[in-house]
């Protein structure tokens, strides 16, 4: 580790920081529908698309019908993106001819990219056209992203009403967080990363010869747009199959660094909306508080993990820690900052391969994932999660005071554990109940691309990628068979939206709630003792479980590997 | 009053005598019947690992496998973890059955005079008094047991009810008014009364005391149900933990036993919590029933923790049920000496707490000692309504004293002739300096949150009698308590805003509402309740119904009216308003039990963890044998240790449950801070240094 390491991995959560408030207020005005300095602007267009879709915006809706607006739209989103996938062959812009995609890729990508995964079982720049690439996955990359963010705007307005009926209308904060949040900040971000160097055409791929006289195809096209949206809407799916490592993608440590803060941006924001819309903003800061605690504890880890390397390389004579599978424009700092926030932030883009990792360092981002991605999270879901813990958190220890729990003056009761736990439950039966089913199964096996705990690894981190809707892959595994891609494609959806399902009862059932007034009989939630609290419970609720498995994977490995035994 | 000086029904026993134990432990082996243990979703679970291993047990031993004996240890601390909460709850149980008999006994077949003809107490059928329905009515007669719950409608009588309250002094019981309601089982000791039959049969209040007691009504509480639901889905989180471990060690190649994944899942699941939970609640409703309250759900109970406001009603709360004499207040020109003389003279005959004050108080300060009145001869004047004044004539001479405008009045009338008596002949014209003084001097009082009382002495004003509301000792320390629990208290008094200003800052109560009519403090409730907030009250009266029946907490006195006793949904035997402040405490104790204990049972997984993974896995893969940090001798003495501790904590945390942890007016900051280190931060720690012994203890004893 040094210095000029550190440097970096701070000045990354300064900006993050300094991004909360501001974005915060300015999110806070879109969702509760007020004069923002951009509506002059799109206030027609948005007018216009209600016209279009015979919405009326101030309509609100019940957490139900909220609920079943989400699930259609999602129907009608998965059918258009399956069909244009198996059609591609014989759609346009499809200059490379690239046939349809077999029926079960189909389904496992289109799941995945409606579920804000972005899991890829298969190589963009050799399987998919460009008008897959735009119309279909670019599309679902803003409206996965933006029903996510829907979805936590829901559960705050369910927290900060009182004895309210509505959570909103799910089509208008569709529209307005599109319109107002994703794609002003795509449009600026996008000409920043054109003028840092990354390529945007709809051009042919170029055919070169290289120094030795090899024929090299270099596959290019509109990257850039599709850059921005991966990472802000925390996406994940790379334009080419070695996504954001490769230099068109991120071409220095600037794009970089704009990748990174992207990812983090509006996940990071959320929580100052949720402090703003519950009419204290220090109930943001500590949840922001308690997922940067969990988050600078896991980059220390992998940090420290690869600038220690392993004896093995280092009795190779190579020294200066683990540099496999890492670029050197980025370096360790730069790689291990990048794995972590992309795996706490269900964003699933890599600027390495999580499968070179040491195996603490491969741990880590391993863990963040089965938390169920709360760490700042995908957008929205990040933080709904985070408020599904923090329900069972006070409920648990809520009593301890007590009280009949409460938390920004709504009662905790039987209805809302429930959905709580309903939620949490489907991380490890998802996630486990597959690992078990697939290593059991031979020819699953025979995926692996390792041998011993290191394959386990690589196949505990696949389904807790997919339920997890992160989306990053460890590498290693051949992920492109009918097993995988049906039972990754499943935990996909469960990982989605029997999380989501859940979260929105809770939101109706708060909402519906009389707020109670704070006294100091109150279960304090902003200070130390409240953060340390919601840390430690998602560390023994939600970490423990996965012990086990760990233990067999990444743990073992660790301790082999320091016994000088690989796998 | 002081909590330590209430009086308790039946002693608090020792926690854990042979007594109590003997039958429980009868009782746990009973409810190991699974229709029993279905309402515990964790038990349950339980239950039906422990009936899986037994059967792998038989087969094993019908098949001579080796490891038997650790096999069979391991099913039988199974049964021991199922059996030790049974035996919490029965232990729970226990201890109100004693009381539930005594109630039982009262309860047998009373015969009941049932009037043929209403209004006609002469003409009655003897009728068993199970036979009779809402609306019969019974005349009951000095020495017999009153028949069942209801109203008195004729006639007035002492009755005994040491069987509900353990008070064996009798209390009044007459029509009319806010003493009216009889409960069956009580004993008629003088007069004879007609009483309206409201209970029907077995929801007597008896029947429902007897059921509380027992535990037998005992419904879930919204928060045990919530709780519930939690250790539910946390069990079902590590069934799929566990389950799932199979499949991982075969691909490592190798294999685990299942009673040795029935003792990691054991362990794992809240066990601790969902052995004790129900315990707590018996025992939380059990802490009611000794201070002498009776909830009629445990809902209540719950609700009393969560009180955001109290409704206190002045007299007999927050001041002591009388005022009483502090001060003499001369006009200029008399003697606090003198004053105090004819304040006592017009006293002495007084029989009132008021009067008898007065008498004390020139006694006190001033030396004038008692005086006969037959040696005086005089002729004592009575209270009447009428006048506001009372008196006392001694030959020509008199005394009045009587409220300010009373006196000033009667001093300046014009002489009526009452029959040549010369008292009337003395009667000089009133001067306009004394009545200026007097009401200044009874503003002054008045705004203190005294009552003035004026003493006239034959035609003139001498001064005033400060009389004063006395603030119940330790009263301002208990609000002080309350606002540090964040619970707002609100004195609800009929007298005006000046006075009921006084007393409410000399007590200390953040709020009042002076001149308060039964529709007032209805709406106040409702106000508070608009806001969020969770209301307390008790009353007694039949116009206090509606708000007792509005709060969320309404604590309806015993010696109250029938209405009263079913709006409110908890009846406080002793009548002692002052108790719902321990009603709140006893209701915050049990949800912080069920908190401490739920936070302590999850908490001990983390060690759980560490004693039992390495355990199962050292076999594929050795380098795991690090995460044995505890150093436990063999895998079969860790799994061992671990399920042990495991089974042994629940039998270590019954007291705890049955006490209840001690809840501290600290605020909930520090409260929460304090019991996370407790419990949360213990609850990590402790399992590591029990298994640690137990392990040692294991291996000592040979046993794996």
């Amino acid at each position: 580790m040094t210095l000029i390491g550190w440097i970096q991995i701070l000045t990354f959560c300064v900006i993050i920081t300094a991004l909360v408030p501001t974005l915060g207020w300015y999110m806070t005005r879109v969702f509760n529908n007020e004069w923002t300095p951009l509506s002059p602007v799109l206030r027609p267009i948005e007018i216009a698309l209600y016209r279009m879709g015979g919405v009326d915006e101030r309509r609100e809706q019940d957490w139900l019908t909220y609920t079943i607006a989400m699930l259609l739209f999602h129907v009608a989103g998965f059918a258009l993106l399956y069909g244009l996938l198996r059609l591609q062959g014989v759609l346009p812009f499809n200059p490379q001819e690239m046939g349809a995609v077999a029926p079960d890729l189909a389904f496992n990508t289109a799941a995945s990219f409606l579920t804000n995964t972005n899991w890829q079982n298969y190589g963009g720049e050799s399987t998919l056209s460009y008008l897959s690439q735009m119309a279909g996955l670019t599309v679902q990359n803003f409206v996965s992203a933006a029903t996510g963010i829907a979805i936590a705007v829901a559960l705050i307005r369910g927290f900060a009403r009182a004895s309210a009926r509505s959570v909103g209308n799910f089509w208008v904060d569709l529209v307005r967080t599109t319109l107002y949040v994703l794609l002003p900040i795509c449009i600026v971000g996008t000409v920043a990363l054109i003028a840092l160097g990354v390529p945007q055409n709809l051009d042919p791929y170029v055919e070169a010869t290289t120094l030795e006289g090899a024929k090299q195809v270099i596959a290019q096209g509109p990257v850039a747009s599709q850059m921005m949206i991966k990472h802000l809407g925390t996406n994940g799916g790379g334009f080419f199959n070695t996504n954001a490592s490769h230099p068109f993608e991120s071409p220095s440590t600037y794009t970089n660094l704009i990748h990174m803060v992207s990812i983090f941006a509006i996940g990071a924001a959320l929580t100052n909306v949720f402090g703003r819309m519950v009419g204290d903003q220090r109930q943001g800061w500590a949840i922001y508080a308690a997922m940067g605690v969990l988050f600078l504890a896991g980059v220390t880890i992998v940090y420290w993990a690869e600038a220690a390397g392993t004896g093995i390389l280092d009795g190779l004579g190579v020294s200066g820690g683990n540099m496999e599978g890492k670029e050197v424009r980025f370096g360790l700092a730069m790689t291990a900052l990048f794995a972590v926030v992309t795996t706490a932030a269900s964003c699933g883009a890599v600027n390495a391969m999580h499968d070179s990792l040491t195996p603490l360092g491969g741990l880590i981002p391993l863990f963040n994932m089965q938390l169920g991605e709360i760490i700042i999270g995908g957008v929205g879901a990040g933080l709904y999660g985070m408020l599904l813990f923090v329900v069972i958190a006070i409920f648990v220890a809520g009593l301890m005071v007590g009280r009949t729990p409460e938390y920004v003056g709504k009662k905790i009761e039987a209805r809302e554990v429930k959905m709580a736990m309903l939620a949490i439950l489907c991380l490890p039966l998802s996630i486990l109940g597959f690992t078990a089913f697939a290593v059991a199964i031979p020819s699953a096996v025979a995926s692996m691309g390792n041998a011993g705990p290191h394959g386990f690894s690589e196949v505990l981190y696949a389904y807790s990628s997919q339920t997890a809707n992160n989306g990053s892959a460890f590498g290693g595994l051949t992920g492109n068979t009918m097993f995988y891609n049906i039972t990754g494609g499943l935990a996909m959806l469960i990982g989605r939206f029997l999380v989501i399902v859940p979260a929105m009862a809770i939101a109706g059932s708060l909402a519906a709630k009389k707020t109670v007034p704070k006294s100091s009989g109150t279960f304090p939630t902003t200070g130390g003792l409240f953060i340390g609290l919601l840390v430690g419970v998602i560390l023994i609720v939600g970490g423990l479980t996965f012990f086990p498995a760990l233990a067999l994977g990444p743990i073992v490995e660790q301790l082999a590997m320091r016994a000088g035994e690989l796998f | 009053m002081d909590s330590s000086t209430l009086r308790k029904r039946v002693p608090a026993s020792t926690l854990l005598d042979w007594k109590t134990v003997a039958p429980a432990i009868g009782a746990s082996v009973r409810k190991l019947d699974p229709r029993a243990l279905i309402t515990n979703p964790v038990m349950f679970v339980v239950w039906i690992v422990a009936v899986l291993a037994s059967l792998l047990l038989v087969r094993d031993l019908v098949a001579g496998a080796p490891g038997i004996g650790f096999t069979l240890q391991i099913v039988l601390w199974l049964w021991f973890t199922v059996l030790f909460a049974n035996f919490a709850e029965a232990i729970a149980e226990r201890r109100g059955k004693a009381q539930a008999d005594s109630l039982r006994e009262t309860r047998t077949r009373t015969k009941a005079k049932r009037l043929l003809v209403p209004g006609n107490t002469e003409l009655f059928e003897m009728v068993w008094a199970e036979e009779l329905s809402p609306g019969d009515l019974v005349v009951v007669e000095a020495g017999d047991l009153i028949p069942g719950d209801g109203e008195v409608v004729e006639g007035m009588a002492s009755v005994n009810e040491a069987a509900i309250t353990g008070e064996s002094a009798p209390v009044i019981r007459e029509s009319g008014g806010d003493r009216s309601a009889v409960t069956g089982g009580t004993t008629v000791i003088s007069d004879r009364i007609v009483v309206k039959i409201t209970a029907a049969k077995g929801s007597s209040f008896l029947d429902r005391m007897i059921a509380l007691i027992e535990g037998a009504a005992r419904q879930k509480t919204p928060n045990e149900i919530a709780l519930n639901i939690l250790l539910a889905g946390l069990s079902l989180i590590f069934v799929f933990a566990v389950a799932t471990i199979p499949s991982f060690v075969a691909y490592a190649g190798g294999t685990v036993p299942f009673v040795v994944l029935a003792a990691l899942f054991v362990t794992l699941i809240p066990t601790t919590i969902g052995a004790l939970l129900s315990a707590i609640g018996i025992a939380g409703m059990d802490r009611l029933v000794r201070f002498n309250v009776l909830a009629m759900s445990g809902h209540a109970v719950e609700a009393a923790g969560d009180v955001d406001t109290l409704l206190l009603d002045k007299t007999g709360t927050i001041t002591l049920g009388n005022r009483q004499a502090t001060a003499f207040r001369p006009l200029r020109g008399v003697s606090e000496q003198e004053l105090a003389d004819a304040a006592q003279l017009a006293s002495l005959a007084d029989e009132t707490p008021e009067g008898r004050s007065i008498v004390v108080l020139a006694k006190e300060k001033y030396g004038i000692r008692g005086r006969d009145l037959a040696e005086l001869r005089g002729r004592s004047i009575p209270f009447s309504a009428n006048t506001r004044m009372s008196g006392m004539e001694v030959g020509a001479s008199w005394v009045r004293k009587g409220a300010v405008d009373s006196v000033i009045a009667f001093l300046d009338s014009p002489p009526v002739d009452t029959g040549g008596n010369v008292a009337q002949a003395l009667r000089p014209r009133l001067g306009a300096d004394a009545v200026r003084d007097i009401n200044a001097i009874a503003e002054e009082i008045a705004k203190a949150g005294g009552t003035p009382l004026a003493v006239a002495k034959d035609g003139r004003l001498l001064g005033v009698i400060q009389l004063k509301d006395i603030v119940k000792g330790g009263i301002r320390e208990r609000f002080a308590e309350l606002r540090r629990m964040g619970i707002r208290t609100v004195m609800i008094t009929g007298d005006n805003p000046m006075t009921a200003a006084a007393i409410a800052a000399e007590a200390g109560v953040d709020d009042f509402l002076a001149q308060a009519t039964p529709e007032d403090k209805l709406r106040l409730i409702r106000e508070e309740q608009a806001k969020g907030k969770l209301v307390a009250m008790c009353g007694d009266g039949t116009n206090d119904a509606p708000a007792l029946a509005q709060a969320d907490v309404g604590v309806a006195m015993n010696t109250g009216t029938q209405a009263a006793r079913e709006a409110g949904n908890m009846v406080d035997l002793d009548s002692n308003p002052t108790k719902l402040i321990e009603v709140v405490e006893i209701g915050k104790q049990l949800l912080m039990t069920r908190g401490a204990l739920t936070t302590f049972s999850i908490a001990n997984d983390v060690a759980k963890y560490f004693a039992i993974l390495p355990a199962i896995f050292v076999a594929v893969y050795p380098q795991l044998g690090v995460l044995n940090i505890m150093g436990l001798a063999s895998p079969q003495s860790a799994i061992l240790s671990a399920i042990v501790f495991n089974a042994l904590i629940i039998v270590a945390l019954i007291p705890l449950a049955l006490k209840g942890v001690r809840y501290r007016a600290i605020g909930a900051g520090p409260l929460l801070r304090r019991n996370l280190l407790v419990y949360g931060l213990g609850g990590v720690v402790t399992p590591f240094i029990g298994i640690k012994a137990i392990d040692m203890a294991i291996v000592a004893l040979g046993l794996a």
